[in-house]
């Protein structure tokens, strides 16, 4: 059947031929996480997939309705974990934003070297993955050891790897280390050559176009349709991009590229996150060159800022400063506010409502992978399986994100 | 953004719907706009057909329930991607029973976005496509985002407000 065919076939038709029906997932090696498709198919192609979401719900909005603000950091790690440093940037921002923080220029840059450290670590999964699901293995086991290199250096700074929960509201809880910046040069010493390397590797490697050109493509319209953002967005030809367009902690002192691609296929979406990669390299370096000098935490939020050990046992306001935070009451303004930030996977946006109290009112996340996943029954439709796979990969579906 | 952009977008929504404005407010300079809920499909389609304003990216959906008003308000936040501009369009159903038209006439991703309303909040989006529960099980029987549904055990003591002074 031609493809045109497939996508035309109605519901009805579909019930009257024979079709296999295959599960992928909830639990399969090439999905990447936990979440199940039901795919109807016609020998090799898939004619239908009705996914299945939700096996790692865990209730964050409902969470947070009871956790004072800097308890809820912690739940943000745990939805794109790949990622984890810039959901907790964007949680403290939101905060910052509705207290009204000041945030110092240090703190800004600071901020900014993580998260874009966060979006090498995200990207070079994703990719190294599709090049796993296209029989490449090779690269992934080399880069590999630079996201390790990555969680070294969040290790040298807030003391976790995979969910950093770093950083607090108005700043950092310590300055970095010699050693953190020991290894932050490292990394951007030795990161390149082998991103280099992969590249050169997979590319413009005939075996690799073959496979991925072409393969789970989306319009730029339906994609807009279908609120993409982020890389996958980027990919099918639309340059939005929240660093650019709402800047936030300081993006727009950085000189920058935003990479679109042309067809929304993987290929394309392999492309933009590797593009996006050497930008963030590029980022990085720049903040460290103009890195101001100044304190690496906000003076003006006592609220919310644990005050320096010493302080706590020495002053008395510290120690009541401490208290009211570790247990968590101190009271925010009344107000709503949404503030975004651009996540490994496109626009993370936190819509929060206070009613002045201790905890949210209501915390709603704007996760993006909840909402482009629900494209890929459509992005699917008449390729064959493992396509499919690589569509996923592609997409980087974070089952955390989705779920929530 | 500023005050003369936020004042245009509402008189941009005045020349055809002037009477369904309930409300403005700028929360942290936001443009939020309250409607009445009958046409909120309509006003949206005319936000984004209209060749000035093209709001044509529904940045995200979702319900907020206030149990002392007995409502449940849904809030709409859309994008106007070439202008740079972003508001925030809210309509408040009563909380027994809402029901309001589906936005997936006009945006496909908002397929998912009302199934995940619908699930925590029970607001029935008529001529959706396929409204399931999307994150919890089939056979749940509340709408778990609800205010009536505490999050912990309520028949625990050691954690009431006065244990702690408040």
């Amino acid at each position: 059947m031609a493809k045109e065919e497939i996508i035309n076939t109605t519901s009805t038709e579909v019930e009257q031929k024979q079709y296999t029906t295959l599960n992928l997932g909830p639990t399969h090696p090439a999905t990447h996480g936990i979440f199940q498709n039901v795919l109807t198919m016609d020998g090799e192609v898939i004619i239908h997939s009705e996914p299945t979401i939700g096996y790692i719900h865990r209730a964050f909005e409902k969470l947070s309705e009871r956790r004072p603000f800097n308890q809820i950091t912690p739940i943000t790690d745990r939805m794109n974990y790949c990622s984890a440093p810039i959901n907790n940037i964007g949680w403290h921002m939101t905060v910052e934003k509705l207290i009204n923080a000041e945030i110092p220029k240090r703190v800004q840059y600071l901020r900014v070297i993580i998260m874009e450290l966060a979006r090498i670590s995200d990207h070079l999964i994703c990719n190294t993955v599709i090049g796993v699901d296209t029989g490449a293995l090779t690269g992934f086991v080399y880069l590999f050891q630079f996201r390790e290199l990555i969680y070294e250096i969040y290790e040298e700074i807030c003391g976790a790897r995979l969910t950093t929960n770093i950083g607090r509201i108005g700043g950092f809880e310590r300055d970095f280390s010699d050693k953190a910046w020991a290894k932050i040069d490292k990394f951007l010493k030795e990161y390149p050559q082998a991103l280099k390397e992969f590249e050169n590797l997979v590319k413009r490697n005939r075996i690799f176009m073959d496979r991925t050109i072409g393969a789970g493509p989306i319009t730029a319209e339906r994609a807009l349709s279908y609120s993409f953002s982020g890389p996958n967005l980027r990919a099918a030809g639309v340059d939005y991009d929240v660093r650019v367009m709402n800047p936030y902690s300081s993006y727009e002192d950085f000189d920058f590229t935003i990479p679109v691609g042309l067809n929304g296929d993987t290929y394309d979406r392999f492309m933009v996150r590797q593009e996006e990669m050497w930008q963030s390299l590029s980022i990085i370096r720049q903040a460290i060159e103009k890195l101001p000098d100044g304190p690496y935490f906000s003076p003006n939020v006592p609220d919310f800022y644990l005050p320096p050990k010493q302080e706590v046992y020495n002053n008395m306001e510290a120690l009541i400063y401490h208290f009211k935070i570790v247990m968590g009451e101190t009271d925010v303004p009344k107000g709503e506010v949404y503030h975004c930030v651009e996540g490994g996977n496109g626009e993370l946006g936190f819509y929060l409502i206070s009613d002045g109290g201790r905890t949210p009112y209501r915390l709603h996340m704007r996760r993006p992978c909840f909402i482009y996943y629900q494209a890929y029954p459509e992005m699917i439709k008449g390729t064959n399986i493992s396509d499919a796979i690589l569509t996923m990969s592609s997409m980087n579906v974070i089952a955390g994100e989705l779920d929530a | 953004m500023d005050s003369t952009v936020q004042e245009k977008i509402v008189s941009i929504i005045k020349e055809k719907f002037e009477g369904e404005i309930l409300s403005v407010e700028t929360p942290y300079d936001f443009l939020t706009i309250n409607l009445k809920k009958e046409n909120i499909v309509e006003i949206i389609q005319y936000l984004y057909d209209h060749s000035e304003a093209k709001f044509q990216y529904l940045t995200t959906l979702c319900g907020i329930h206030y149990p002392e008003a007995g409502q449940i308000a849904i809030m709409y936040q859309l994008h106007s991607l070439v202008n740079n501009w972003r508001i925030r369009l809210k309509i408040f159903l009563p909380a027994e029973n809402p029901v309001t038209p589906t936005l997936t006439t006009v945006f496909a991703g908002a397929n998912w976005m009302e199934r995940e309303t619908y699930d925590f909040f029970g607001v029935k989006f008529t001529g959706h496509p396929d409204l399931r529960r999307i994150l919890n099980v089939e056979d749940m029987i509340i709408h778990p985002l609800r205010k009536e549904y505490p999050l912990e055990d309520q028949t625990r003591e050691d954690k009431k407000d006065y244990m702690f002074g408040r």
